[in-house]
């Protein structure tokens, strides 16, 4: 229905387990691109107003099985691609995702839902085009993590997974199986690998040099004769 | 005492299903009754409710928009008319499959009878009729389980216009179509969309193994129609 038209404007996600850095580099991306006066809009996961209620609730109450939580983790990246995303490419806007489908590909097939399924639910998001993934080693993420937060949440720390009754345990060997599925995702999804382990400056540097080269002509001219 | 449930056999679904289900076995009948509002479902389901506990069976009945986790949410938005169409089908299967997960299959695996006031074939059709691909609908419900019979209420749009004006004064927004801009005529909004919605449970009819009903006759007779159907399929299993 949508297809049909092709959006005119451009994706760009950044993917990776909490801890990897790649808050830090959208929002600097965001920005830049502000700076140089492009027309952007920043979403991120799970953050729809009307979804993101029942959401909390149903993780309050640990009401939800793998399949409720993709459905809603689902309706919520739906809402905002209805309202938001989609509109917003076609309009011509630089659209930024903090997280994108591949994070429910990760952590619901992690859960036990069928990778094929997931896909599926899926089906209608545009590809993005440029998905940032944010490479670093478990360890470093996790002790990121566990260093500033005295508590982790039940579904975060992949509780519901019954991986060891040591929440930061559990949130342990949890992310590192999120990690093996991006990391089979890496290719087929042609994801742009950014080392996590690098200087923020170094990563955002390398973030926006492939960034460029999707700008429009004129702006990439401007920008190498230094005038933005 | 009459029993329903045989032996175990593996769950039937329509896609890959539950893969982190443990327990994959199930005792009980799975029987949905599909119809539009006012075409008499719930009467119906009444009725063969009381005449299944009498017969000794155990009933657990269930419908749409029940889930304790979803559904405040969804009567809200729907209120608001604020989300699109394809996150309100999504909003509906997420109820849809904490219902299955949560009271459904357990009901099964116990034995029960479920008698279901709708399943995903509403959900699909009002898809359908919306735009949105059928491929994608049935993938979607890939999680659902086979019910053992599904009845559908056919009931004549001009008949049912009359029923729902005999329960309410106003027709309701969604069961018209309002939202697909039909026509600014309430009613000939509602003629049509209850048409397309027929048209497309027809088009299901088949593929699901759907049973049409004739709806339009009076409630003894299709509720004598519907007990005879049901009689003779919880006998083909008792042996």
């Amino acid at each position: 229905m949508t297809e049909k038209y092709g959006p005119k404007g451009k994706l760009i996600i950044v993917e990776g387990v909490d801890g990897s850095g790649k808050s830090t580099q959208i929002r600097l991306l965001e920005k830049w691109l502000r700076y140089i006066g492009m027309p952007v809009f920043f979403t991120e996961w799970n953050s729809s107003e009307q979804v993101k209620e029942i959401i909390s609730r149903g993780k309050r109450k640990n009401l939800l099985t793998p399949t409720t939580f993709s459905l809603l983790h689902a309706t919520d990246f739906a809402a905002r691609y209805e309202r938001n995303i989609f509109p917003l490419l076609r309009a011509g806007y630089i659209v930024l995702a903090d997280r994108y489908i591949y994070t429910a590909f990760a952590r619901d097939v992690v859960r036990g839902c069928s990778p094929e399924w997931v896909r599926h639910v899926y089906g209608f998001a545009v590809k993005p085009d440029i998905a940032f993934y944010f490479k670093v080693p478990v360890e470093i993420s996790f002790d990121r993590i566990a260093k500033n937060r005295p508590k982790l949440k039940y579904y975060e720390a992949g509780m519901d997974l019954n991986l060891s009754n040591d929440p930061f345990e559990s949130y342990r060997i949890f992310q590192g199986r999120i990690v093996e599925q991006y990391e089979d995702m890496v290719e087929p999804e042609g994801f742009t690998i950014v080392d996590g382990t690098a200087g923020i400056e170094e990563q955002q540097k390398r973030v926006r040099q492939k960034v460029i080269e999707i700008l429009p002509k004129n702006t990439r001219r401007n920008i190498s004769a230094g005038v933005i | 005492m009459k029993k329903a449930d045989t032996s175990l056999r593996p769950i039937r679904y329509y896609g890959n299903g539950i893969p982190y289900m443990e327990e994959s076995n199930i005792k009980g009948t799975l029987i949905v009754i599909e119809g539009p509002d006012a075409s008499g479902r719930s009467t119906h389901i009444g009725m063969i409710t009381a005449k299944l506990e009498a017969e000794g069976h155990a009933v657990l009945n269930t419908g749409l928009r029940r889930s304790e986790l979803v559904s405040e949410g969804i009567m809200e938005a729907k209120k608001e008319h604020m989300l699109g169409r394809r996150t309100m089908s999504l909003f509906y299967a997420a109820d849809f499959a904490d219902q299955l997960e949560n009271k459904i299959l357990p009901a099964l695996r116990a034995g029960y009878i479920v008698l279901a006031d709708r399943y995903i074939f509403t959900l699909m059709a009002r898809d359908a009729v919306r735009g949105m691909s059928r491929r994608w609908s049935h993938h979607l419900f890939g999680f659902s389980v086979v019910p053992d019979l599904v009845f559908y209420l056919d009931v004549d749009p001009e008949e049912l216009v009359h029923r729902v004006f005999q329960k309410n004064t106003f027709l309701d927004y969604y069961e018209s179509g309002a939202d697909l801009g039909l026509s600014d005529d309430m009613y000939e909004s509602f003629i049509i969309y209850q048409r397309m919605i027929a048209k497309e449970f027809r088009r299901m009819q088949s593929h699901y193994a759907l049973v049409l009903i004739n709806g339009n006759r009076s409630i003894p007779e299709v509720n004598a129609d519907l007990q005879k159907r049901i009689d003779n399929f919880l006998v083909t299993i008792q042996h």
